[in-house]
């Protein structure tokens, strides 16, 4: 599963952009993945700026909220910050709904995630 | 009951995504509007895999049964596992400010925002609806 890629990632300045591939963000083994290269981001290549693009995500669940959750922590605790952009209605209100919209600096577009960043 | 979709499955989520595409397909066919089928999907989703990781604990023995049936009033759903059942009530508040960046209880929540849901039997048992209509609370 190492090879397969879900996420994209570029680099604008300091900042990285990582890009979910996927459209459903739902199937354990993929979201195991997936946890696995945003973890990577931190842990291996040691980036501090880190927005994470939600554009193609038309489903999400409850076990990839708590990927997000784990790598908020890991980004803060590596003394990094993470932002959360281009989320449609429908995956907002996943957030609104736990009241992670809270928890997490989610900004409405990349332009505006990468503002003042 | 009569119902129009029913499953039995492993307890293997790639089973539990194969049956919930079948699923969607019908309620695709059905003319439930997209933001229903939004709910619909992420409630199923959480349902079988509540069943296949909390309730048979991934036992490859265990089975989990999938019943849907959709009528002019609504969509309903039971899924029911082997496992030992829980008591909803047991389960943390995910959004309280001490559980927020604990991983359970989100699941559950979100099946409850999207369809009514209730739990028979000892808790091994979900049956959730979907009205075709907007609910008075």
């Amino acid at each position: 599963m190492a090879g397969q890629r879900r996420i994209d990632i570029e680099e604008i300045g300091d900042v990285t952009i990582a890009r979910f591939v996927d459209k459903k963000i739902l199937d354990e083994n993929n979201i195991q993945v997936i946890g696995n290269q945003l973890f990577g981001l931190v842990e291996e290549d040691g980036r501090k700026k880190i927005v994470l693009d939600f554009t193609n995500v038309e489903y999400l669940s409850s076990a990839a909220l708590g990927k997000l959750i784990t790598m908020d922590k890991k980004t803060k605790a590596a003394g990094g910050k993470l932002r959360l952009c281009a989320i449609r209605p429908d995956i907002y209100e996943v957030f609104a709904i736990t009241k992670l919209n809270k928890m997490f600096d989610i900004r409405d577009t990349q332009e505006l995630a990468l503002a003042g960043f | 009951m009569s119902p129009l979709f029913v499953k039995t499955i492993c307890s293997d989520t790639r089973e539990g995504q194969v049956a919930q595409d079948e699923i969607m397909e019908l309620v695709e066919a059905e003319g439930f509007p997209m933001q229903d089928q939004f709910g619909i999907r992420l409630a199923l989703e959480e349902a079988i895999v509540n069943a296949i990781k909390h309730g048979n604990k991934m036992d490859p023995t265990k089975k989990v049964q999938i019943c849907v049936e959709i009528t002019e009033e609504s969509l309903n759903v039971v899924i029911e596992d082997e496992g030992a059942g829980f008591r909803p009530e047991d389960v943390p508040d995910p959004t309280a400010e001490e559980n927020l960046e604990k991983p359970s209880g989100r699941g559950l929540m979100l099946m409850n925002a999207f369809m009514n849901v209730m739990y028979e039997g000892c808790g091994n048992r979900v049956v959730m609806r979907k009205s075709r209509v907007a609910e008075v609370e």
